[in-house]
């Protein structure tokens, strides 16, 4: 891998959208401003494919989003560009009680191929409405399966695997990372949804860390290593389904937990990740599980205020230090 | 009218009035049954309405599509639906159309163009205007019928859908079907000026007709059919009806009485069937034995969907935990190839 080019996340996420709709014709794009994109993973599409199949919308989530139920139900593989996590609620209805249902409440009859793709995530004194993770959400639902890359490598090959899948993909970019730079294949490939990747191994402590919270952890980790604490950092790249297996594995070789996520700590998926390691693994903990979330607020816009709400290096390195016992020095 | 439409053939004409009975048998069973405890949930009957359903989709061909309604077992009954394997279906059966996870308001037939029913009001506007969407795309002559009601005539998807499918010119045409009320309160008092200006608004083609017949409801909407599948565009058609059951089985337990009883006897007068035999009488086509044969063959499949219904086994418990991702077993059975 080392001998590949260097891209943005959002140029990654690009060339699997691209890939996927050059090797499947029924493959189509829609959403606001698609043609020229404004976080940019759709730029670029509409000059090989065409208006028909790079297609703008109204500004209508709920029935754009509905509209690739009905679509994907006649053959088409629709793909929709949300732009931002929160538009996910305005669109609730036909995510929740229909895009996740239907093919359940028909007994199988059909599987839906579809796609919903969105940054999420705060990028800065967006505020409230434009900071939200709503995955912990989506999760409950069952009925979606659901990624989130930390990496471009990775958001290349689960965008593929994404378009690729016969049922509902929720892919939230971290809204951060769209311009963070990695190495990624020209050639197409697919990373299998429910396969989470242990970004570092390590011996004392699991860190599980969503999205861009990877990259921290990571940091983390590196900086502890030199004070003799060892770090395993998984990234479960899906939620839904989650990889338990792994992190389990994990949990049994280190004994501790601290699980890392970008979204309110009430029902997330740290919280989640963190109830089934207990059920599954509680004779291997030497510690309990940490949940390293946001305070179960908004999230305000002044930096300052916004700061104190969501997650960062510290949080990451106090609550590891906490589950080894000892006291982070800042 | 003096003589039978020219499109529609003494064949055609029957069928209709044979989906108009099986109908309405249909749900007067469910009724019994739902007054005896029998049926699992609650229902929402369509007696009275059946003109708009049979006229409606006795416009389309097998390879068009619908999206139905909480109130819809007339429209599946109408699209070609078996009443055994719907009745199994609201009996919670394994034979039923979606082995038992869906009851009365999620009965789907993909394979018969059935893209939807749905708990959700207007919830199964965009899923249709997407159907169209679809097979525009890939080439296909399709169209897809959306009804709704006129409680859905006020939800935000009615005019997002209808815009999209005007500035896409899909081929969806959007019956309302005005039973009047919107559950428990008359729709007039919330409602703000014409359903169908919404659709004149946006430049949709839209036009009202008497829901109670049938013949005219087939006209109107096989007008707009041919405008669809022609590349023009959506109409959006209101169909004036009325139920004459309540919003659902078991109401009075809380509702009171809340329509004048006037106004049911009025449309209770207005009875779709009896009109349609009337017609069929005058033109020579069904005479009063012929229809009574006809009656009774409709009424003999409803004890038999009963019995097949109550004869088909429950699915075991364990399903429950099955076709969350149907593309799964799909994909993997491709592999195993």
């Amino acid at each position: 891998m080392s001998g590949d080019r260097e891209i943005y996340f959002i140029k990654a996420m690009y060339e699997g959208l691209r890939d996927a709709m050059r090797e499947d014709e029924t493959v189509v794009v829609i959403g606001e401003d698609v043609d020229r994109s404004i976080i940019g993973a759709t730029r670029g599409l509409i000059d090989e494919f065409g208006s028909e199949r790079v297609r703008n919308t109204p500004i209508s989530e709920a029935t754009f989003v509905g509209a690739c139920i009905g679509a994907a139900a006649v053959g088409l593989r629709p793909v929709v560009d949300l732009m931002v996590g929160s538009f996910f609620y305005v669109a609730m209805d036909q995510v929740g009680n229909q895009a996740a249902k239907l093919p359940y409440m028909s007994g199988g009859q059909i599987s839906l191929p579809l796609v919903y793709f969105t940054a999420s995530g705060p990028s800065g004194s967006a505020a409230a409405q434009h900071s939200e993770s709503p995955h912990p959400m989506l999760m409950n639902l069952a009925g979606l399966k659901i990624v989130m890359p930390s990496t471009p490598h990775d958001a290349k090959g689960l965008m593929i695997s994404a378009i690729r899948e016969p049922n509902p993909v929720v892919y939230f970019q971290d809204a951060v990372l769209g311009g963070v730079k990695g190495p990624v294949p020209e050639e197409t490939y697919a990373i299998p949804l429910g396969v989470s990747e242990v970004k570092r191994e390590g011996d004392d402590v699991t860190v599980v860390a969503i999205g861009s919270l990877v990259l921290k952890a990571l940091s983390v980790a590196r900086e502890l290593e030199e004070k003799g604490i060892s770090v395993e950092v998984v990234d479960p790249r899906s939620l839904a389904p989650l990889d338990t297996e792994t992190i389990i594995a994990s949990v049994r070789k280190t004994g501790r937990l601290v699980v890392c996520d970008n979204a309110r700590r009430t029902c997330s998926a740290a919280s989640e990740i963190a109830a089934t390691v207990s059920e599954q693994a509680w004779d291997a903990l030497k510690a309990p599980p940490l949940r390293v979330a946001w305070e179960n607020v908004p999230v305000p816009f002044s930096p300052e205020l916004e700061k104190r709400v969501l997650v960062d290096e510290d949080d990451i390195r106090t609550a590891v230090m906490k589950t080894v016992g000892a006291t982070a020095k800042v | 009218m003096t003589s039978p439409p020219a499109n529609l053939d003494h064949d055609q004409l029957l069928q209709m009035m044979r989906r108009m009975l099986r109908i309405r048998r249909f749900e007067e069973k469910l009724a019994v049954l739902f007054k005896r405890g029998r049926l699992p949930g609650f229902i929402h009957l369509y007696i009275g309405e059946e003109a708009v359903a049979v006229g409606a989709c006795s416009a389309l061909v097998e390879a068009d599509r619908i999206t139905s309604t909480h109130r819809g077992h007339g429209h599946l009954i109408a699209k070609g639906a078996e009443v055994s394997r719907m009745m199994a279906e609201l009996l919670g059966r394994r034979d039923g159309y979606c082995r038992g996870k869906g009851g009365s308001m999620h009965i789907v037939d993909f394979s018969l163009g059935i893209m939807g029913t749905n708990g959700i009001v207007g919830g199964g506007i965009p899923i249709a205007v997407g159907s169209a969407w679809g097979d525009k795309t890939q080439g296909r002559d399709s169209v897809t019928i959306c009804f709704f009601g006129d409680g859905a005539a006020n939800q935000g998807v009615f005019l997002e859908g209808m815009n999209l499918a005007a500035i896409w010119k899909l081929p969806v045409i959007f019956v309302c079907e005005n039973n009047q009320y919107t559950e428990w309160t008359a729709s007039s008092k919330l409602t703000s000026g014409e359903i169908t200006d919404r659709g004149r608004a946006l430049g949709v083609h839209a036009e009202r007709v008497d829901g109670n017949d049938v013949v005219g409801v087939h006209e109107v909407v096989g007008a707009a059919v041919a405008r669809a599948r022609n590349a023009e565009g959506p109409s959006l058609i209101e169909a004036l009806t009325y139920r004459w059951h309540g919003h659902n089985e078991g109401e009075e337990a809380f509702s009171g009485a809340y329509r004048p009883e006037d106004e049911i006897a009025d449309w209770r007068s207005r009875d779709p069937i009896e009109q349609f035999r009337a017609k069929l009488r005058d033109w020579g086509i069904l005479d009063d034995a012929g229809f009574e044969q006809l009656d009774k063959t409709e009424v003999d499949r409803v004890e038999e969907a009963l019995s097949f219904a109550e004869a088909a086994e429950l699915p075991d418990p364990e399903e429950a935990l099955e076709h969350l991702f149907p593309g799964d077993q799909a994909a993997s059975a491709t592999e195993a190839v």
